[in-house]
Formats: structure tokens, C-alpha cells, sequence
């Protein structure tokens, strides 16, 4: 395509003055564009860039997505390629884009759960639960113990099944079908018993502003047992699957690296921060929830390649049942929600023989509770990387302004860096490997 | 600080022990208390040189940057010295070793809704600021790319301002035929 062929295609982007979202020639890009389309952070200067092919002529630009298979939903790479090396990356998001955070400053903060569950589809438990982090910084308020720990129960379990989605469509991309099979299976089995606890398989709306929904239902700690006691196993399956088979590593080892001056001044976290041997996890260091009274290790890499991105999920799962196991032994006794009228429910027996319990469920769920002025930003380690929430509010029962600092959204910066120099086959493994989530990408 | 929030003041006192109520100063910017959390109340024409300072000082990674339409709500608490406007640029920091966060709030008018681009010091930023520009309209100066990124190219309008109307669809709702 020529250079004038590629501005009438463009008109409309001419006109609104905002330009293309589309990746431009190397004729037409900047310096700088073009230094952030081949993902340089540190090291590159603009001239060197442009050095990687200096005639247009030399590169096709094709497209990747938004419907290709291995990326996640839909996720739109631009590629600019010489021959079947990958010279520069653009991602296109917005594809899912819905408006969340418009619809979050439009629904009260009993109705924002519900809202912000649907952001991370494969653990929408964390989303939830800094939503309802950063309202209670805001209105001041202690948990029950119970409840924390009930909340840390349900995000590791939730953490279970995001990192068994994410081995099945890593084995999925990278041509290990079997493994595809075996990830769903792990996860079926997990989301039964989120089920089981909050009555859906995903978008549970169960970490509530105060607590939690509902408490623990009976029987939870034999399904839970059970099914922690089958994981080992498997994972021994995984390791023969896939770590120690050469084909599977020749396919991720070296590929896709990355340092952690260089994750980190692309704000990377979660696996991608952590595979650089860079020992950041939130439960850890910054502790929110009961993190602090259980034990378990923080997975690092050494090499930041897609091989330790695999071999850190894969190990958290291991983390994630230790976790577990402490929070059978040790759940403690009590409220799972704080016993403050205007916040949480009453109980429903409450309702049938007091009025001002049914006055104060009435309230509650018709216009919500008033949230003091101010702002509060609230963070959880998904297991995809720091899930930040940031409220501000203006004292009414909605919030002003909510935002929803998605780790998919950024991790994604980190594509160009990545692909760069790869091929397309190994495109494929970086992008599972960053493992996005486009419904929070886009939000 | 005399129109500071009573809690932040109190703060100062109980944490530097200090007899004047000298505000905290962060690079020269003043510094409140949100719910434990510090923020700095940055000028616009230092953000970036406060970045920086910031920066070599063991804030490395920039989390977050998102933005704020007070349109409806001019009477926010500022501290003194800082005329509130109508969009507010929200940076959020990190700093691994104090294992601490900072927010930068920068109060951005109306009438000229440009802010310095932080992808000099944070590359990271970039994605942040496009979605920022495109949902608010706020334009970041030196920014390498600066498109819509969320909303389509030929979208007209930034939807996260409070003047722009959230659309609704209308809908019909019929009783349950009975037989």
C-alpha cells in the first residue's frame, strides 16, 4: 500500500483529528511510534528503530484478530513483518469495550458488584473484591475475620480456576490438545464449587460491601477437600504432559523475555513482573485480607521467558492449595458480614417480625447506602497482576467516579517488547503466556 | 493549611510531632492524606519533573493513570494554593521497597485540557494516557501516539465526561399473555 493510499483510507480519522488507531508505515509513524511499536523501553535509540527496515517495501503489515483463535476474545494485533519475523506490534483493544466504568458512576454501591464482576471473566472475584475494598476504605470499615477469611478462601479458589483456564488454552495455542482437555476439566470441577458457595459459576456478585453474600454453606469443607486432594496429582500429570517434554520446551524457553527494569518501567505485574525473578506479590508484601496469617511461597523465574510465565502459574496452583488447606484448618468462627444496618442486610428471618429490619432491607436495595466524601484506591493480586479500584466519591450513594485498574490492560503494553524479533508461531505462545483477559482490557 | 480537612492536619501532628502545622511538601507539592494513603497535589508544568524526581527517589512503576470530571462537584477539599478546575489527572505510584503507594492529583482547567505526558519517564503510560484522552478528552502533550484506543476512531464526543449522556434504549414491557 502506498503512502497515499494509506491517507484516503484515513480520511475520517483525518478529519476528527485524532487520528488512526491502525499501525502506520514506517514512513508515516514517528520516531518515538515507531520506537514504542518495536517495544524498546531502555535500550534503543529512534534512529536504531528505524533501522530494522528502512523501505516499506521491504514489510508487509498484516493483521492478527480480532476473530484469530489464539488471542483470547478479542484481542487485534497489527504485526509488521519481514518474511516471518516479527519487526513491530500494535495492539487494537476496544472491541469489548461496553462503557463499565460510565455504568459503575450510574448504579449505587450495592448494585457496583454486579458490575464490576463482569469486567475479569476468568476471575471475577478479585475485581469484586477491590471494588469493595476501596468502598470500605471509604466508609471505614472492619471486616469480620470470618469474612476475610471466607473472601481469601474464595480468591484463591478462583485463582484455581483462572490458572487451570490458563494452562488448558496455553495447551490449546501451543498445540497440546489433550492439555486443553485436562485445564477445562480442573476448572469444571473448581467453578462446581464456586457454584456450590455462591450459587453461579461466574459473575458472582459474592464480595459484598461489609463481607460477603452468605456464609459457607454446609459441606463446603468435604467438596473442597476433595478436590484439593485430586490437584497434586494432576499437576504430576501437567509436569510429564508438558514441562518435561522437549517440544514444549523448545517452544517456550527463550521466547518472549523480558527484564525487570523492563516489565517494571512498563508497569507490569503479576507473572510477567514475577518471572523476571522479581519477588513482587501484593499477598505478600503489601498483605490485605488474612494474607498475613497464612503461609505460602511467592513463585518467581529467573529468566522471564514464556517458559517461567508457564512454570510460575503452574507452581502458584500448588501455593493456592497450600492456601487452601490452611483455610480449612483454620477458618474461624463468626459473622461473614458486618452487623451495621445500613450497610449490610439484615438477616431475612429479621424481616418477617421487624419493621425496621424490613425498612432497612427496603432501603438498602432501593437506593443503597451513602458513601462519605472522598477517594480511595484499593488493590488485590489477581492472577494476572495488581487489580486496583479507585473511588471517588461525592457523599451520594453512587460512586462519582469508579475506575478499574485492569492488569490485562497494561500487561498488554509489554506485546511489542515481547514479540519483537520472535516469529509468528511464537506470537502465539507470547500472547497466551501474557494470558489477557479482553473483557478487562476493554472494560 | 488552614482549609485542610481536619484529619490531615492531624495526621502531620501525630506523625512528625511537629508544633507549626508546616504543610508536608513532596518536590514542593502539598501533601494530604486520603484513607492512610498520601497524595500530592502536583502543578501541572512539574508533573513531569516531579515524575522523575520521584522516580530516582524509588517510586519506579507507575500503576495507573486515570482522570476525573468534577463538573458536578467543584467542592472538593484542596489544600491551600491549588484552585480546583474541572478534570483532575490521577497518577498512581509505587514504590517496592517503602512497599508504599503515592497518588498524583493534578487539577487540569477546562479551557486548555493538556497535561505533559509521562511515557518519558513511565513508558508504561501509554496505553493509560490514550484511554484517558479518549474517555475525557484531556490531550497529553509528547505523548508517541496519542489515538482513541477504547471508543472507534470516528466516535464523536469522550464519554467519561459528565456532559456526556449515558444512552439508554427504551423498552417495552408487556404483561404475560394469561391462557
Amino acid at each position: 500500500m502506498t503512502i497515499a493510499e494509506h491517507e484516503a483510507d484515513h480520511d475520517l480519522a483525518a478529519l476528527t483529528d485524532e487520528g488512526a488507531q491502525e499501525m502506520s508505515p514506517r514512513a508515516l509513524a514517528g520516531g518515538v511510534e515507531v520506537l514504542r511499536e518495536v517495544g524498546s523501553v531502555l535500550r534503543m535509540s529512534e534512529s536504531d528503530a528505524m533501522l530494522d527496515a528502512p523501505d516499506d517495501s521491504e514489510t508487509s503489515i498484516i493483521n492478527m484478530g480480532p476473530q484469530h483463535p489464539s488471542t483470547h476474545g478479542v484481542l487485534r494485533l497489527m504485526l509488521e513483518l519481514d518474511g516471518e519475523t516479527v519487526l513491530r506490534t500494535k495492539p487494537v483493544i476496544g472491541y469489548l469495550h461496553t462503557g463499565m466504568e460510565k455504568t459503575g458512576e450510574q448504579l449505587t454501591y450495592v448494585q457496583g458488584g454486579t458490575n464490576v464482576t463482569r469486567m475479569d471473566y476468568a476471575s471475577p472475584l478479585f475485581s469484586e473484591a477491590a471494588f469493595c475494598l476501596a468502598t470500605e476504605a471509604l466508609l471505614g470499615l472492619e471486616v469480620p475475620p470470618r469474612a476475610q477469611w471466607i473472601r481469601m478462601l474464595m480468591h484463591e479458589l478462583n485463582r484455581l480456576t483462572s490458572h487451570f483456564l490458563f494452562l488448558g488454552t496455553n495447551g490449546m495455542d501451543l498445540g497440546s490438545t489433550s492439555m486443553m482437555i485436562y485445564g477445562w476439566r480442573e476448572r469444571e470441577e473448581g467453578l462446581r464449587i464456586l457454584e456450590m458457595i455462591t450459587g453461579l459459576r461466574m459473575n458472582h456478585n459474592f464480595i459484598r460491601v461489609g463481607g460477603t453474600a452468605a456464609d459457607l454453606p454446609d459441606g463446603w469443607q468435604e467438596r473442597l477437600s476433595t478436590y484439593l486432594d485430586a490437584i497434586p496429582a494432576r499437576l504430576e500429570e501437567y509436569e510429564v504432559l508438558m514441562t518435561d517434554q522437549p517440544i514444549w520446551r523448545e517452544r517456550l524457553q527463550g521466547v518472549g523475555d523480558i527484564t525487570t527494569e523492563e516489565a517494571i518501567a512498563l508497569g507490569a505485574t503479576g507473572p510477567i513482573l514475577r518471572s523476571t525473578g522479581y519477588a513482587w506479590d501484593l499477598r505478600r508484601q503489601m498483605p490485605y485480607f488474612a494474607y498475613d496469617q497464612v503461609d505460602f511461597d511467592v513463585i518467581v523465574g529467573s529468566y522471564g521467558d514464556c517458559f517461567d510465565r508457564y512454570a510460575i502459574r503452574l507452581n502458584e496452583i500448588r501455593e493456592s492449595v497450600r492456601i487452601l488447606r490452611q483455610c480449612l484448618e483454620h477458618m474461624p468462627a463468626g459473622d461473614y458480614r458486618i452487623q451495621d444496618k445500613k450497610v449490610t442486610p439484615p438477616p431475612r428471618a429479621r424481616i418477617d417480625e421487624s419493621m425496621e429490619a424490613l425498612i432497612h432491607h427496603f432501603k438498602i436495595f432501593t437506593e443503597g447506602f451513602k458513601v462519605p466524601e472522598g477517594e480511595a484506591y484499593a488493590a488485590v493480586e489477581s492472577p494476572r497482576g495488581e487489580l486496583g479500584c479507585y473511588i471517588v466519591s461525592d457523599g451520594s450513594g453512587t460512586p462519582y467516579r469508579m475506575h478499574i485498574r485492569g492488569p490485562s490492560f497494561v500487561n498488554l503494553q509489554v506485546l511489542p517488547h515481547l514479540l519483537r524479533g520472535g516469529t509468528i508461531a511464537d506470537a502465539v505462545a507470547v500472547i497466551s503466556s501474557v494470558d489477557p483477559i479482553m473483557g478487562e482490557v476493554d472494560r | 493549611m488552614s482549609d485542610a480537612p481536619a484529619d490531615a492536619t492531624e495526621d502531620e501532628v501525630a506523625t512528625e510531632e511537629a508544633p507549626a502545622p508546616e504543610p508536608e511538601l513532596l518536590h514542593g507539592a502539598p501533601v494530604t492524606r486520603a484513607n492512610g494513603q498520601r497524595v500530592a497535589h502536583v502543578e501541572r508544568g512539574s508533573l513531569v519533573a516531579v515524575a522523575r524526581a520521584l522516580r530516582d527517589e524509588g517510586w519506579l512503576m507507575c500503576l495507573d493513570v486515570t482522570a476525573v470530571d468534577y463538573l458536578t462537584n467543584p467542592t472538593r477539599v484542596l489544600p491551600d494554593g491549588i484552585d480546583p478546575e474541572r478534570f483532575e489527572v490521577v497518577v498512581t505510584l509505587i514504590s517496592h521497597a517503602d512497599r508504599e503507594r503515592l497518588r498524583l492529583r493534578v487539577q487540569v482547567p477546562e479551557a486548555d485540557p493538556t497535561v505533559p505526558s509521562l511515557f518519558e519517564v513511565h513508558p508504561g503510560t501509554e496505553a493509560m494516557e490514550r484511554e484517558v484522552f479518549d474517555l475525557f478528552g484531556i490531550t497529553f502533550t509528547d505523548h508517541p501516539d496519542l489515538t482513541r484506543i477504547l471508543m472507534p476512531e470516528d466516535w464523536v464526543g469522550h464519554p467519561l465526561r459528565k456532559d456526556f449522556a449515558v444512552g439508554s434504549i427504551p423498552v417495552q414491557f408487556k404483561a404475560p399473555s394469561r391462557g
